[in-house]
């Protein structure tokens, strides 16, 4: 049986899926939340790479490697910044994130 | 093929498996040791699809650096897991909802798209057969050329992370005593020493 481009899109939608419902299902857990992101991230580079390898066309990786960038970036600079708030609240409820009264 | 479609199954079962895992498990050191499977399962699914150069680059990224960081982070930080797991079960329904409006969504686009004839003739820079070039010798000379600018803004943000990350989680703690090198090399004799006349007998 042949593999065809929509057998991976259907995967990257569920991983999707998954991601999101991280997000809703540990609302408390900002640990979670990210790596719930990361999912989120993973899918979308399976997207990319899938269309570029069954178009012919290497830009799609090129993207793929530009979201890995990011990616890796965001999850350094929200862990320091989770490091920071849990040094100052002792919590990294998501609910205690209220010291600028928004 | 039918090895290829074999292996295409194992790997999609398990990273979904793993991603059910990520969200669902109750400790969060078992969270991320779900994540670094579900990058794993990734990557074999991108060498199925010729991304060789992606796929070792999501284990080195991934599993060496980000999920490492992941772990640090929860083991460092004191927290009560158990606490931030109550009340869980009151925000299914509305995960549920959302969940299924968008796997719908999803599904509705995959079931009435087709790949536009005019897409092939489009493309920017098709891929070369792998016998002649190999994917990482392909991706380098599209990155170094055509893209170099994206690449140099990849490598600006990850300078500006890294930046931002030592910058947050830098603390000086007031009442420790450091050495200040500037201040030693800068002393000389003059500042050093201080000569008294002391008149005999009777001290300072």
């Amino acid at each position: 049986m042949e593999i065809a481009l929509t057998h991976y899109l259907v995967v990257a939608a569920i991983l999707f899926t998954i991601g999101v419902f991280g997000i809703f299902l540990n609302r408390k857990n900002v640990i979670v939340i990210l790596m719930s992101i990361e999912l989120l991230l993973l899918s979308v580079n399976l997207n990319l790479v899938a269309f570029s390898s069954f178009l012919g066309d290497l830009v799609g990786q090129v993207f793929a490697l530009l979201v890995l960038t990011v990616a890796a970036a965001e999850t350094a600079i929200g862990l320091a910044i989770l490091v920071v708030h849990f040094r100052n609240r002792g919590s990294i409820d998501v609910e205690d994130v209220n010291l600028m009264k928004g | 093929m039918a090895v290829a479609a074999l292996f295409f199954y194992i790997f999609s079962a398990l990273a979904i498996g793993s991603a059910v895992m990520v969200i669902a498990a109750r400790n969060p050191v078992h969270s991320v040791l779900f994540l670094i499977l579900a990058f794993f399962n990734g990557a074999g699914l991108f060498l199925l699809l010729g991304a060789e150069f992606l796929a070792m680059i999501l284990v080195v990224v991934y599993v060496g650096a980000v999920a490492v960081l992941f772990l640090f982070v929860v083991m460092m930080l004191d927290i009560d897991f158990a606490a931030l797991r109550q009340g869980v079960l009151q925000y299914v329904p509305i995960g549920m909802v959302i969940g299924l409006i968008l796997l719908v969504e999803l599904g509705m686009v995959l079931g009435t798209w087709a790949i536009s004839p005019e897409a092939v003739g489009l493309r920017v820079s098709p891929t070369p057969e792998l016998t002649a070039v190999t994917n990482t010798e392909a991706l380098g000379h599209l990155l170094y050329t055509r893209y170099v600018y994206f690449f140099q803004a990849a490598g600006l943000i990850l300078l500006v992370a890294m930046i931002g990350a030592i910058v947050l989680t830098l603390r000086h703690k007031p009442n420790v005593k450091r050495q200040s090198i500037a201040e030693q090399v800068g002393r000389s004799p003059a500042t050093a020493i201080e000569i008294r006349k002391v008149k005999p007998g009777q001290g300072i």
